[in-house]
């Protein structure tokens, strides 16, 4: 098996375009492979299971059948992506009138005229659903990456925030209370993890900070918060929605809390990536809206 | 001054409701819960909710399906999955929200013009018409539906985002688009097949 099916989702095409470019940089630079599934759809994320369960679990179906042409695994770096993907597995494997239901309805799906694809969909249960946190500390090993890092990012304190979905409800390559994967890979890059931060798995508030946005800044608010008391430089995140609430609203959360809250909101490819010595630029850190530059000046001006 | 009564009455149980609800659990599963509160205690969201999980689950069991359909709760949980994890029953909480979201807007009695239930339904649309999200266009859409002005104060926040190229103004679609209409279609056709049996 040489490298991974890459499923993006559609945030890492919009709002999570950085996450995208820096995780097809470090992979790059490591020399694992990641082939962007052909034709994927959207995962149908948390909207469409309040909305139409059986579509739900097709759409997810689709992405998987297609995947498992290749028999490689599936990274899927999007939190919510990652999650719709391994649920749809464990459905499908414990319904199997839905099992049918589903592949009957993918393998209709050839008799449309105009599809490139004359094969049958079907979906056997075979795909192995990952995040890139996972692979990059139990494929391809933190020392593997530790010796790559041509550029520690010694004196920056990063807090490692997880989220929600890659820990709830499956947790299958880390710690549900306390995960710790994404702290090895930035001890990796010789910056000073936050082991400290009670509220790494705790909710970002999702898309609520678009939908009912006083209720999504509150819960931003608090995590901003407690990771700068804490002594935060930077926050790294690994889901698009979590990196978007955090970053996006600063300034309405500096008013919220009478104070100047201005904390760089970065994936840990990113960090990883800095460390490794790949410009800012592959790794899409022009795009930031809190940039991480002047903290990194701060940082040697300090030493 | 008016007050509302906050005492329920037998009258106002719709017992197929509860019924429903207690298929949807299980009649087992549900008489397991110990009603210990622990999935309100680990939801970051109860603060904002009308009925925080425990008090809902004990409200949909009795059948009090107005105030179960009707409240913010379903529209404020985020799928977190904190209290499911937390459930020393084993009860998947956040699922059976799933199902409820499902049931309020299907029964009509989801709050009107809700922003989260117009979001999930602007949502579908979108992916059964590109077969991919493209998320500049569905928050224009929540904004049209539900008031602009509520929007006004993200400005700043979009023009960042469109700045730096977050935002796109194309709309990102996949290729075999017919394949994935016929695929949702087929699924329509199957479940008014088993629903006609």
């Amino acid at each position: 098996m040489t490298g991974y099916d890459y499923y993006p989702g559609c945030s890492l095409k919009g709002t999570g375009k950085p996450y995208e470019e820096s995780l097809l940089a470090v992979f790059g630079a490591l020399g694992v492979g990641l082939d962007e599934l052909e034709d994927w759809n959207c995962c149908g994320a948390t909207a469409y299971m309040a909305v139409d369960e059986l579509k739900a679990v097709a759409l997810a179906t689709r992405n998987l059948a297609l995947a498992e042409r290749s028999g490689k695994d599936l990274v899927a770096p999007c939190n919510a992506c990652w999650l719709v993907l391994n649920k749809t597995n464990h459905r499908l494997e414990d319904d199997e009138s839905l099992q049918r239901t589903v592949c009957s309805a993918l393998g209709a799906t050839c008799t449309v005229p105009n599809t490139a694809d004359k094969e049958p969909l079907t979906y056997t249960g075979t795909v192995n659903v990952r995040h890139p946190l996972d692979v990059l500390v139990n494929d391809v090993g933190v020392d593997a990456i530790a010796e790559k890092v041509t550029k520690p990012l010694e004196g920056l304190t990063v807090a490692p925030y997880y989220g929600c979905q890659i820990v709830r409800p499956l947790s299958p390559f880390d710690d549900q209370d306390n995960p710790v994967t994404m702290d090895k890979l930035l001890g990796a890059t010789g910056c000073t993890v936050l082991e400290d931060y009670p509220f790494k798995t705790r909710c970002c508030g999702a898309s609520q900070m678009m939908t009912m946005p006083d209720v999504g800044l509150d819960l931003v608010s608090m995590l901003l918060e407690d990771a700068v008391a804490r002594g935060a430089d930077v926050i790294a995140v690994a889901c698009p929605l979590c990196q978007f609430n955090l970053e996006g609203y600063q300034p309405k959360v500096s008013n919220l809390l009478g104070e100047k809250v201005n904390v760089p909101i970065l994936y840990f490819t990113q960090l990883i990536g800095m460390a490794m010595g790949i410009d800012h630029k592959t790794l899409g850190l022009q795009r930031s809206f809190v940039k991480v530059e002047p903290v990194l000046a701060g940082r040697s001006a300090h030493e | 001054m008016t007050t509302e009564a906050m005492i329920r009455r037998e009258a106002d149980r719709d017992l197929e409701f509860a019924a429903w609800f207690t298929g949807l659990v299980g009649e087992e599963k549900l008489r397991e819960c110990i009603h210990c509160g622990v999935c309100s205690g680990s939801c970051p969201l109860a603060g904002h909710m009308d009925f925080g999980p425990r008090k809902l689950m004990y409200l949909a069991r009795e059948g009090f399906a107005d105030d179960v359909l009707g409240s913010n709760t379903l529209w404020l949980c985020t799928s977190c999955y904190a209290c499911t994890v937390s459930c020393p029953q084993q009860i998947p909480v956040t699922d059976v929200m799933y199902a409820l979201k499902r049931k309020a807007i299907e029964s009509g009695k989801a709050q009107k013009r809700h922003p989260v239930a117009v979001m999930a339904k602007g949502f579908t649309k979108m992916v059964r018409k590109r077969g991919r999200l493209t998320e500049g266009y569905l928050i224009a859409g929540l904004a049209l539906r539900t008031g602009v002005h509520k929007y006004l104060g993200m400005a700043g926040m979009g023009i960042n985002a469109l700045r730096t190229g977050r935002i796109s103004l194309r709309h990102d679609s996949i290729k075999r688009h017919d394949e994935l209409t016929h695929l949702l279609d087929v699924v329509d056709q199957h479940r008014e097949e088993v629903a006609a049996k």
